[in-house]
């Protein structure tokens, strides 16, 4: 990537505007707590399900917007978190002694070692967090430390959970393949489809994303977040400050794999399956879509975008199943053509005087850093 | 594994390998020239593809003759039309345009999925393409070698195009220095949209390819792009040499994995090897010399 081009300024980041977002997203969380209250059980169900999908969004915003690498692999961690829980679920499901039902179809004979410690809730749920953590620290780990950049990173990552999804697929007996991992409702002793679950599900994943937000947010208001910002916008004059790049990335790579980890494992519950096809190219680069259309640059736009985005989807699919497609490419095209800073950017620039970097420029290179 | 299955694997692993470096020909072209990622580069395969299907409907069994020029020029138009509509409005813009080209490449795939149905459509290939060489006990169709001549002839006549013409000569100036080319005299905006458009048009080479080896669908340019990408970075950005030694490399390694392993591990394969690779050579097999700091 180019450096200094192609960021323009961070909306909402100047320290004066920040109370307004804060207030604001305070009021949004206050409202969605009381949905259960006047939402129907399909409504409530659904935006409980995109509520999941939105802290994957917030750590595609830590890693594109505020650190300049676009991941388009994302859905390798959203399943590494979803494949954690829904084997511990699945275990739970089966009867002592047996094999999971699609194990025993296959021919499997003894479970795999894999399998076995996820036996244990807390083994499982810790999974949830240290897999996918660990996974975006060794991918990021290999391709920063070699100064991999720009386009190569998105081009990797898209390869990695290509051959993520591919070998899902083709391992029958191990993942249950394209069926996904299935038909498990009880959780910690609790039945998933019990009355009242439904409602302490939602309100478990709003917290969830209350605290991914706020904690992320207060994240990015420290040096930490600083060094960040400073990558993405002149990774070589941050590298000559003294600063080592490679590891801020790691770490910046390594919250939006952990995000995305929870991400998938709350997603798992709330939809009961999880599946190759829910996890591969077209669902990451989706989300990197609804990200750039609230805004990448901001972590409320980021949520706020996949959000409305989701819901947007769920009408228009049902309406027309073919018409999706167009309009999702359409978006794509439009966003980065006339909002490549997101609807949270175009707020921003009404709020704040006219920036005065160009939010685009039409050289290629920046000629002063290229000697 | 025995000798005659190996050789098989490689022939077949050269025959995947002439497509793919067809392919990546026009990402390595518009890539090293204006740092364009062009995610919608596999649905000109796919263009290509549906023309040849076009072509065999109109002409019969001999459709060669009109295949070629109509899969040429039909997605060489249709990339000039993308870069006139899209991409030239996001220069210096990478990642931005990864995403529109995505978002263009949906279409293109819905599009041709309404068009033609999501279910394959097959192409006969002529009768005198039909047979096989018998090598000892290597038997080598016809047909893919037909695809493996194809990819020889386009590279000797793209080798030829950039390093012995006029057109050649203002790619690599604009390749090496775009702000001097231009005070130089060259237009670099028409020669981004020939580049563009002539990338475009040897994908679509590829899928008259393609259509002759296997049933053309929807999703076919999106299950070669990744690929095409990996063959880009492992050769190096903008050198036709290094796509080429690094197209044959990924396809035996690809035919070989498949061969001893299953085709959902191969790509699990192919990928550490990549990944291995770019430990050791992060810029690819031949990078373009520069003394830019960052210059990808």
């Amino acid at each position: 990537m180019t450096p200094g081009v192609q960021s323009g300024p961070v909306p909402g980041a100047g320290r004066a505007r920040v109370p307004a977002v804060v207030l604001a997203t305070g009021a949004v969380l206050v409202a969605l707590a009381f949905a259960p209250l006047y939402l129907g059980a399909y409504p409530l169900a659904l935006l409980g399900r995109v509520l999941a999908l939105s802290i994957a969004a917030i750590g595609v915003s830590v890693v594109w917007g505020r650190t300049g690498i676009l991941s388009l692999g994302q859905g390798l961690f959203f399943g590494l978190g979803g494949y954690a829980l829904a084997m511990h679920l699945k275990l739970t499901a089966t009867p002592k002694g047996e094999l999971p039902d699609f194990m025993v179809y296959n021919g499997v004979e003894k479970l795999p070692w894999f399998w076995a410690p996820f036996a244990s809730a807390p083994f499982a749920l810790a999974m949830v967090l240290v897999l996918p953590a660990a996974a975006a620290g060794l991918v990021a780990w290999l391709m920063f430390r070699r100064r991999i950049t720009g386009v190569y990173v998105s081009i990797i990552t898209q390869a990695l959970l290509l051959a993520f999804v591919t070998w899902l697929n083709g391992s029958q007996g191990l993942t249950s393949g394209t069926n996904g991992i299935t038909d498990y409702q009880r959780f910690l002793g609790i039945d998933l489809r019990g009355p009242n679950v439904a409602h302490g599900l939602y309100w478990l994943t709003l917290l969830v994303v209350a605290a991914a937000l706020g904690g992320t947010a207060w994240l990015l208001r420290t040096p930490f977040g600083q060094v960040l910002t400073a990558i993405r916008d002149n990774e070589n004059r941050t590298r000559f400050l003294g600063f080592n790049p490679a590891a801020f990335k790691i770490a910046a790579f390594m919250l939006g794999g952990l995000l995305a980890g929870v991400s998938g494992a709350l997603y798992t519950v709330h939809l009961g399956t999880i599946s190759p096809a829910m996890i591969g190219v077209a669902f990451s680069i989706e989300l990197v879509v609804w990200v750039a259309l609230g805004g990448r640059a901001s972590l409320v736009g980021a949520a706020g975008g996949l959000v409305l985005g989701q819901l947007a989807k769920d009408r228009i699919s049902s309406a027309a199943p073919d018409a999706w497609l167009y309009v999702m490419g359409a978006l794509f095209v439009l966003v980065v053509l006339v909002m490549p800073q997101g609807v949270a950017g175009v707020i921003a620039r009404r709020r704040a005087p006219a920036p005065s970097v160009p939010a685009s420029s039409p050289v290629t290179r920046e000629v002063s850093d290229a000697v | 594994m025995d000798l005659t299955f190996l050789s098989g694997q490689l022939f077949t692993g050269l025959s995947v390998a002439s497509i793919l470096l067809l392919a990546a020909l026009g990402l390595a072209l518009s890539f090293g020239l204006m740092r364009v990622i062009n995610m919608a580069h596999g649905e000109f395969l796919m263009a290509g593809g549906y023309l040849t299907y076009l072509a065999a409907q109109w002409a019969g069994p001999n459709f060669l003759w009109l295949a070629f020029p109509l899969a040429f020029v039909g997605a060489g138009l249709l990339g000039a039309v993308m870069e006139f509509t899209v991409i030239r409005r996001l220069y210096g813009r990478p990642l931005d345009t990864l995403l529109a080209t995505f978002g263009i490449s949906l279409i293109l795939q819905q599009a041709a999925r309404q068009l033609f149905g999501s279910t394959g459509v097959p192409v006969t290939a002529p009768a005198w393409l039909s047979g096989a060489l018998n090598v000892g006990d290597v038997t080598l169709p016809y047909v893919r070698l037909f695809v493996i001549a194809l990819a020889l002839i386009v590279l000797g006549a793209m080798w030829w195009l950039l390093n012995r013409s006029r057109f050649g000569m203002h790619v690599r100036a604009v390749n090496q220095n775009r702000e001097m080319a231009a005070a130089l005299g060259v237009n670099t905006r028409a020669l981004d949209l020939l580049v563009f458009a002539l990338g475009a048009g040897i994908a679509g080479v590829a899928g008259v390819g393609l259509a002759l080896i296997a049933p053309v669908n929807p999703t076919v340019g999106a299950a070669y792009i990744v690929n095409a990408f990996l063959v880009v970075v492992v050769g190096g950005v903008g050198s036709v040499l290094g796509g080429a030694v690094a197209a044959v490399l990924l396809g035996f390694i690809t035919a070989l994995a498949e061969g001893l392993t299953s085709v959902s591990l191969a790509q699990a394969i192919l990928l550490v090897v990549v990944v291995a690779f770019l430990q050791w050579k992060p810029r690819g097999l031949f990078p373009t010399q520069s003394r830019a700091l960052e210059d990808a």
